[in-house]
């Protein structure tokens, strides 16, 4: 190390990674510190008064759960009372959420869903933040939904494209496509195809059924919205991940399956026990960058949604953005945007774990 | 039975052609070596034989049986790579037995036939291993115990030794002469290297662009080369091969002649020459000479020579032993 050389030359490094480092730090790395400090504090968008220090609040308002065993109102005998529509007549949630001193840990709670029991009586969960738990329970789903199938739909299509076959290319970037488009734009092509009124879908299925098929307004329907959400999503990132299989695929040595040739395997077996272990690195690859994606959802739910109808499409980024942006409130959005952090950073820590080199 | 043959095969990529017209028997038993230089088509002939390459026409026999379209599996063959092609996953044992898992063979049997593979070829400590957790002497025995497994009529090799060192090269060739010996199955063995070819075969097939251009016993292609590049194929070091107006003046267009076929002396001798440097080697020396009218010439004496680059010296050809070549045949 008495040569003076190597120093100069890291000089001229550093000095070389300085434009590309500072934009990071800019724009990824302050951010992101920021977001944990602000979740802290009542900070808000714009706002005359100084932003104070509120520790764990913003993430008790956005976790607080509680819950409660109601019984429906009786009559003299003992027997439920029902509405006008045949629905069984319970008590009033707000009777317990407000102001009601034997029941002060529900104070400013909503209801969030509830379980029936025996007897009509009904087990009523309640959360602080019925809307951030309905964002939350939307993005879980999403993710455990999306990412299997979007996996495996795209090792299909990875291994049928592997094959030596005239004009494969065309296919592979076919299926290539709906990935160099924008979400946006993808989004706004799949609204038309999801219309209720003349969408494609209903078109389509309408003339496989012969007309038989009662059209459905696919994302103004609560029941349908997040599915057709969860479809056009698997749709519009298979070919992304099929291309990462691909050059997983691409890395297992031919000699390999001749060796399995030779041996007699049949096409599950080469499957079983030379392309799937061969695959194993890409598999933790493609479902940590799934997961990382299905829980970023936020274009497709901001362009074709909005979160609606009836909340049946929050997701956790579009909460963040809803408060941060729209009501102002940094703080509360800086709060979802760390617990969506800590959970992403928990499932690559599983899934790393998991499929860890046992030897 | 188990000779293989090749009758008119042919194998074209496209338009290019990589073996025309092949006509060749491997008997039954025997330890044949294709050698020939890289991308002769050596690897393209065996992998013919174990149908993991189409025929383009002719048709190969095994044990007289057409096996030109048949599934690799169903050839009876077994082959080893020069990349070894173990599963990194498995273990030795798995690696091993790994045909044997396919084809469901129950575990107390599939042990035993392991173990018994795994004896003659001393991996009997490594069985837990995975393959990256060995030397690749030991990588190469474990493809050669997955090929046992497989009781084969036809051994294939595919330079199999090409990714050894040195030493460990000369170890393996032993090991595998010896497992010949031991199975007498016949043995297809493909390297580009002759020293291989010389060692091992007791049939060496040298391949130039896809056409056989000898047949014979290692002695047979060492005695008597049917043509230059044969000559010049066979032995180390390679033979002096010289054209031109020397040729000629012997009746011939290329006259060859060994470096050990050879004398050197430092006062007399039928060609005058300049040594430009020699190599000791211990037990003998590789001088190269620069004779006028001849160009350099490589000889081989015996024991040390301690003459000094640019001395002047005398070589003497042993004149039964002289090679003459006309028309790209001996003569
Ligand atoms: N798939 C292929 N397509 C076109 N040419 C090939 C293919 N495989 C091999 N060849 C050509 O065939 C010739 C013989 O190859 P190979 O049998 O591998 O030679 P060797 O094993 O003697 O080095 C080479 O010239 C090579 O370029
Ligand atoms: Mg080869």
């Amino acid at each position: 190390m008495t040569d003076g050389k190597p120093k100069s030359q890291n000089k001229v490094g550093w000095l070389m990674a300085l434009p590309a480092s500072s934009l990071i730090i800019l724009f990824l790395i302050v951010p992101f510190l920021l977001a944990f400090w602000f979740s802290f504090t009542n900070q808000r968008l714009v706002s005359p008064n100084p932003t104070e220090f509120v520790g764990w609040s913003n993430f008790s308002d956005l976790m607080g759960v509680g819950s409660l065993t109601i019984d429906p109102k009786r009559d003299a005998e003992g027997k439920p009372v029902y509405k006008a529509n045949g629905d069984i007549q319970y008590p009033r949630m707000r009777t317990f959420t407000r102001n009601n001193p034997d029941y002060e840990h529900l104070q400013g709670m909503r209801e969030w869903f509830s379980i029936p029991l025996s007897n009509d009586r009904k087990w009523v969960v309640l959360a602080k933040d019925a809307l951030f738990m309905k964002a939350l329970t939307n993005t879980l789903l999403f993710v455990a939904i999306v990412a299997p199938i979007q996996a495996g739909l795209a090792l299909l299509l990875a291994l049928l494209i592997n094959q030596k076959l005239p004009g494969i290319n065309l296919f592979r970037t076919i299926y290539f496509m709906p990935v160099v488009i924008s979400i946006v734009v993808v989004s706004i092509l799949w609204r038309f195809i999801y219309d209720g009124e003349n969408g494609l879908l209903n078109a389509i299925l309408g003339f496989l059924s012969f007309g038989l098929f009662e059209p459905v307004d696919w994302l103004g329907n609560p029941s349908t919205a997040l599915g057709s959400i969860m479809a056009m999503s698997i749709w519009q990132g298979v070919g992304f991940h099929m291309i990462i299989w691909l050059s997983g695929l691409q890395t297992i040595p031919g000699s390999l399956y001749e060796a399995a040739a030779l041996e007699g395997a049949k096409r599950w077996q080469v499957f079983r026990y030379v392309t799937w272990p061969g695959l194993r690195n890409t598999a933790v690859l493609i479902m940590v960058v799934i997961t990382m994606q299905a829980f970023a959802l936020f274009a497709q739910v901001d362009v074709m949604t909005r979160g609606g109808p009836v909340d049946s499409t929050q997701s956790l980024v579009f909460q963040s953005v809803q408060r941060g942006y729209e009501k102002q409130d940094i703080a509360g959005g800086s709060a979802i945007a760390v617990v969506l952090f800590l959970m992403v950073l928990s499932i690559s820590l599983i899934q790393r774990y998991m499929s860890r080199d046992r030897s | 039975m188990s000779t293989v043959k090749f009758n008119a095969v042919n194998k074209t990529y496209g338009k290019v052609t990589v073996v025309p017209g092949l006509n060749l028997e491997i008997p039954e038993g025997s330890f044949t070596v294709l050698v020939g230089p890289s991308g002769c088509g050596k690897s393209t002939v065996l992998r013919m034989i174990a149908g993991l390459e189409s025929v383009s026409s002719g048709q190969i026999t095994i044990g007289g049986e057409d096996v030109t379209h048949k599934e690799p599996a169903d050839r009876g063959i077994a082959m080893v790579f020069q990349s070894y092609a173990l599963y990194p996953h498995m273990t030795v044992e798995e690696n091993i037995g790994f045909g044997l898992t396919l084809k469901k063979t129950p575990k107390a049997e599939k042990a035993r036939i392991v173990k018994e593979a795994s004896e003659i070829l001393q991996l009997d400590a490594l069985l837990k291993r995975k393959p990256k957790d060995l030397s690749g002497g030991q990588r190469q025995r474990v493809a050669i115990g997955r090929a046992i497994v497989r009781n084969p009529k036809v051994f294939l090799f595919d330079e199999p030794l090409s990714n050894l060192d040195a030493s460990l090269r000369g170890q393996m060739r032993v090991e595998i002469a010896e497992l010949h010996k031991k199975i007498g199955a016949t043995m297809v063995y493909v390297t580009h290297d002759q020293v291989e070819a010389m060692t091992m075969a007791d049939q060496i097939v040298a391949l130039r662009a896809g056409e056989i251009e000898q047949v014979g016993t290692p002695m047979d292609l060492y005695n008597t080369p049917a043509n230059p590049f044969v000559a010049g194929f066979i032995g180390s070091p390679k033979m002096n091969l010289i054209e031109g107006e020397f040729a000629k003046r012997h009746g011939c267009e290329v006259y060859g002649i060994r470096a050990e076929h050879i004398d050197l002396d430092e006062q007399q001798g039928e060609w005058q020459g300049v040594l430009s440097y020699a190599e000791n080697l211990g037990s003998d020396t590789i001088s190269h000479v620069m004779v006028e009218g001849m160009g350099s010439l490589t000889v081989r004496s015996e024991g040390s020579v301690f003459i000094k680059p640019g001395q002047t010296v005398y070589l003497t050809p042993r004149k039964e032993l002289v090679h003459k070549f006309s028309g790209d045949k001996r003569i």
